[in-house]
């Protein structure tokens, strides 16, 4: 049974308040053995407090799996990237250096790549993922467009995002100011040229390689 | 904002499949489409479970060859040891089968398997009701024929066939009988 079409997973990083919820009950479930596969990360930590929870987006052209040579990650129909199979990962960490959003960790102790897989065995049974289910700001939310345009009046979701010449469509949204004219996220714009308006050289993104590899060209 | 399932997997430089090279075709991301180590695990369970039942095979052609041997024969008393209406144990024709002696008459030897038919407890004689118990699970075999007449058991015990030979008696064979 696949996940119902009319539920999306919408992501506003603005609402989250850091409390580790959705790692705790992410870490709760017995299907990947006690270990979070959501990661909260720090968005400046020097600057400010505020966190990001990352799931996987669930891309349309998964770079992950692209790059896994033990043929280990798959797709289904309805658009959810599963985590690696256990009997053909060969914890090479390609997906771990590949994947654009950081989203495989690798498990050294089990020899295994664990993934969020937007919880499949309850969302294909039309349950909610375990962090939406538990995140008290709602910065992770599951649920319809509908609701999702009653709650959050101000911001619109997107789920098209640059990367170089990549174009890649995400199944998980991001929630942006309704009023920007942005019909995507371009990483590589958004690390190499920073708002001109601070004059102050990032010591992190001057040190960063801003020359991704070309894909192709058409 | 365009459907949420997205059924096919594009690829990374967002031209149609029939343009991409041919090992995407063998290594596809759709689950649907990845029949590769279905297949593969197939025969590797085909191939384990044929080796499973050849060894299996071999095991019993073994064990067969090894089984159809006749017992040697074997002295258990003497006939003036045994009196009449008395049982003495002995073990053929191994160690580990036990088995009974019971002299009926002067010259009437009777020896059975003392393992009851059941679940394997050691039945005792109980000679003066002509009938063999099993305290187990009260169970009774008839003793001049060793065929069960109450309780659980369904089988008659085996009956050991004895050779009288100048005041001695030998058991020779195990006469195992179905019902």
């Amino acid at each position: 049974m696949p996940v119902p079409a009319d539920q999306y997973f919408f992501i506003d990083p603005n609402r989250c308040i850091g409390c580790e919820s959705c790692v705790q009950a992410c870490s709760e479930c017995d299907t990947h053995k006690g270990h979070s596969m959501i990661h909260l990360e720090y968005a400046n930590r020097r600057e400010s407090p505020q966190t990001l929870p990352v799931v996987c987006m669930h891309c349309d052209s998964p770079t992950c799996a692209e790059v896994c040579p033990a043929d280990a990650i798959k797709r289904t129909e309805d658009g959810v990237v599963q985590t690696a199979r256990k009997p053909r990962c060969i914890a090479c960490n390609n997906c771990v250096l590949a994947c654009p959003f950081g989203v495989p960790k690798m498990n050294v102790r089990q020899e295994l790549m664990m993934k969020c897989d937007m919880c499949y065995d309850r969302t294909s049974e039309g349950k909610r993922p375990m962090c939406a289910t538990v995140c008290p700001s709602q910065a992770l939310f599951f649920g319809t467009r509908e609701e999702i345009e009653r709650l959050r009046p101000r911001s619109r979701p997107i789920n098209e995002f640059q990367f170089g010449f990549q174009t890649i469509h995400t199944k998980v949204r991001m929630m942006v100011p309704r009023e920007t004219v942005a019909t995507h996220i371009d990483v590589a714009e958004v690390l190499c040229h920073p708002d001109e308006g601070s004059d102050q050289e990032d010591a992190m993104l001057a040190a960063a390689l801003c020359e991704l590899p070309i894909v192709a060209r058409t | 904002m365009e459907d949420n399932n997205v059924q096919v997997t594009n690829f990374p430089d967002g031209r149609p499949q029939r343009v991409q090279p041919r090992w995407r075709q063998d290594f596809p991301i759709d689950l649907e489409a990845d029949e590769y180590g279905a297949r593969r695990d197939f025969t590797k369970f085909m191939v384990l479970t044929s080796l499973a039942f050849a060894c299996g095979q071999l095991w019993i052609a073994l064990l067969s060859t090894f089984r159809g041997r006749s017992p040697r024969e074997q002295r258990i008393a003497a006939v003036d040891d045994v009196q009449v209406g008395q049982a003495v144990g002995f073990h053929f024709p191994t160690q580990r089968d036990p088995c009974l002696l019971i002299r009926q008459s002067e010259n009437e030897f009777l020896a059975y398997s003392s393992l009851c038919t059941h679940l394997m407890c050691p039945v005792r004689p109980e000679l003066e009701q002509g009938r063999l118990h099993c305290p187990c699970h009260e169970g009774y075999f008839d003793l001049g024929t060793g065929r069960p007449i109450a309780g659980p058991p369904r089988r008659p015990l085996p009956r050991i066939q004895l050779r009288i030979d100048r005041g001695i008696v030998y058991a020779t064979g195990v006469e195992e009988r179905a019902s």
